[in-house]
């Protein structure tokens, strides 16, 4: 089942193209990572997802027309937009209180038990807690929505570590399973590469590149060069080169680790390291088509 | 939907299989928004209260402090005559009917010029709309405290306030060995109660209903400072329209609807009386029901209602 299809998703402002005639398809039980540089168009593709934004182009969320039908679809979807959102007048008690009235699918004792868990008081006021407490309180009630999306835009911004490792092992142990989809957005990218399914980075409306972790994990190696067998290395066509400490590190796709490991000492690439060869170049190949998927500029999920 | 199985541990066993939601109607969800506001505006309600426990408190003092000669009255046939020296008995009651009124309208103002402005500036609005509250209920909810919750509430903090002032004055009277005879057959309270009812409906909430919803709209949509936003266009207008056109449309509008309908048809028996209220009092229901202007309003502040409701739904946090 598909949670998300877009077909040349399209959004200006203006003169601004923030999409650019996106296709996206995102499958059930999946959680995507979407990556990109400030500005790329990560929170309007996310706006336009949740309805929060019109556009041009074709987009199904869950089955619906995400602007036409958002409040239907709104049933059925969560999101954390960011940390701070929530009301600063508002009680603890106040906000379980009212996301129980209105939401057929929220579980007032799943949002109890997470709290308990935390050192939140339920009279407190929201203003009165510290980020990362809000932070806990905002993720308590949307995990406690029976939703089947999802969408996460920056949701640790200004968290410390700690609770940064607890948002994600909390989100993945007690929230996910294979009928919900989650969608991140985030900076810190390397801290949520280990429970991601999928990758998708953005840049300039356009999704430059897109892969399944699994393919991810067996495509990308990184050849530290001996010295001297440089050109041997450049040979075997790498999509990035860069310089450390005097030593080249070259980036390969789908190159076998056999024909590089004689070349230099090889190690496995952060998703931030691959993340920089394809949107931080400044001449890079844009809109870049990872060879497997069809067209440009797309990204086809792994869906069913 | 695939069914798959669960392979990672979790505490809570049941979310894999979505249970059917239990259906919340729109009734609930608008009840709950309106209480939601009530929580977030605590105003609404404390401002009364406040001016309510000032008052009775002042009522007490200068009851019990004020020259007896001062508060002795006379009735003829059950209606008060002002003697030399005593003051009519009711007065106090219809300031304290003023005062409330006055402050519940004060609170509408600000409250309806920031209801859909604040939720932007704090961006709490991207948590409302998280949740599936469509655009019309929160906007409905909203313009529900100027135009039902408020003038319900003026009534009853204004009755029971009264009801207070009665028990304070008897008791006072009696203490102080003045006449209570007055209190008993001058103070026209209950009657004066049913007009407060029909004048806050027919002009706080019926008549205004075009302002509070004018409010509603500007804070929708503006940027920064809403109040100038909904004052200073209309009288920009009007200046320009003096300055130009040497006429005074737009300000005799505006007039005519700040100051009521009671304009049209002053027949007033008791024109004179210092009720607050007396220029609407003079209206029947019937006549106030087939002016014009009422009706002209409310299809306007449903062509505002229905703009701020499009707005909330375009507009994204400052």
């Amino acid at each position: 089942m598909t949670t998300i299809q877009a077909t040349g998703l399209h959004k200006s402002y203006g003169p601004s193209v923030a999409l650019n005639s996106i296709d996206l398809n995102v499958g059930e039980g999946r959680i995507l990572g979407l990556i990109g540089p400030n500005g790329a168009g990560k929170t309007t593709l996310l706006n336009a997802i949740l309805g929060l934004t019109a556009y041009q182009g074709e987009l199904s969320v869950l089955g619906r027309n995400p602007w036409t039908q958002r409040d239907q679809l709104m049933n059925d979807v969560a999101f954390v937009a960011d940390v701070a959102v929530l009301p600063r007048w508002m009680r603890v008690s106040d906000a379980i209180d009212f996301v129980a009235g209105i939401h057929p699918r929220f579980d007032r004792t799943k949002a109890e038990a997470f709290l308990a868990r935390t050192t939140i008081k339920r009279t407190s006021k929201v203003r009165e807690l510290s980020k990362g407490m809000v932070a806990q309180l905002h993720l308590a009630l949307v995990m406690s929505i029976d939703a089947r999306l999802l969408v996460l835009d920056e949701p640790t911004l200004g968290l410390d570590i700690l609770f940064r490792k607890q948002f994600y092992d909390s989100l993945l142990n007690d929230y996910f399973d294979h009928h919900r989809t989650i969608v991140i957005t985030t900076h810190q990218i390397d801290e949520v590469q280990y429970i991601l399914t999928d990758l998708l980075f953005i840049d300039r409306g356009n999704l430059v590149f897109g892969c399944s972790m699994e393919d991810f994990d067996t495509r990308y190696l990184e050849l530290i060069v001996n010295p001297g067998q440089l050109p041997a290395a450049r040979a075997l066509k790498p999509i990035q080169e860069r310089q450390t400490f005097g030593r080249s590190i070259l980036l390969y796709d789908r190159v076998p680790r056999e024909q590089l490991a004689p070349l230099g000492d090889i190690r496995t690439p952060t998703i931030a390291d691959v993340f920089v060869a394809f949107v931080g170049q400044p001449n890079q190949p844009a809109p870049y088509s990872p060879p497997p998927v069809p067209t440009p500029s797309s990204y086809t999920g792994a869906a069913q | 939907m695939t069914p798959q199985t669960d392979a990672l541990p979790t505490s809570f066993t049941d979310t894999a299989h979505a249970t059917p939601a239990a259906r919340i109607s729109e009734a609930r969800r608008l009840f709950w928004s309106i209480r939601r506001e009530l929580w977030e505006n605590r105003a609404i309600y404390i401002a009364p209260l406040a001016v309510a426990a000032f008052i009775l408190l002042g009522f007490f003092y200068s009851t019990v402090r004020m020259p007896a000669v001062m508060l002795i009255t006379d009735t003829v046939n059950g209606v008060v005559t002002h003697t030399s020296h005593g003051i009519d008995p009711i007065l106090p009651y219809t300031i304290a009917a003023g005062l409330l009124m006055a402050t519940t309208f004060l609170v509408a103002i600000f409250y309806s010029l920031d209801a859909l402005y604040g939720e932007r500036r704090d961006r709490s609005i991207l948590f409302w709309k998280s949740l599936p509250i469509s655009d019309l209920t929160v906007v409905l909810s909203k313009a529900a405290i100027p135009l039902v919750i408020l003038p319900l509430l003026t009534w009853a903090v204004t009755v029971a306030t009264q009801s207070i002032m009665l028990l304070i004055n008897v008791t006072v009277f009696h203490a102080r060995g003045i006449d209570t005879g007055p209190l008993h057959s001058g103070l026209p309270l209950t009657q004066n109660s049913m007009m407060l009812l029909y004048h806050l409906v027919a002009v706080h909430a019926l008549w205004y209903a075009p302002i509070w919803c004018w409010f509603l709209l500007v804070s929708a949509w503006a940027r920064r400072t809403p109040l100038l936003w909904a004052t200073l266009p209309p009288i920009v207008l009007g200046v320009l329209e003096m300055i130009t056109l040497h006429s005074g449309h737009v300000f005799e509008f505006l007039k005519y609807r700040i100051h009521g309908p009671g304009d049209i048809d002053f027949t007033a028996s008791h024109a004179g009386a210092t009720m607050p209220m007396g220029a609407t009092m003079s209206i029947s229901p019937t006549q106030f029901l087939t002016t014009p202007g009422l009706w002209a309003g409310l299809a306007l502040a449903a062509v505002f209602l229905a703009a701020a409701i499009q707005l909330r739904r375009y507009r994204n946090p400052l």
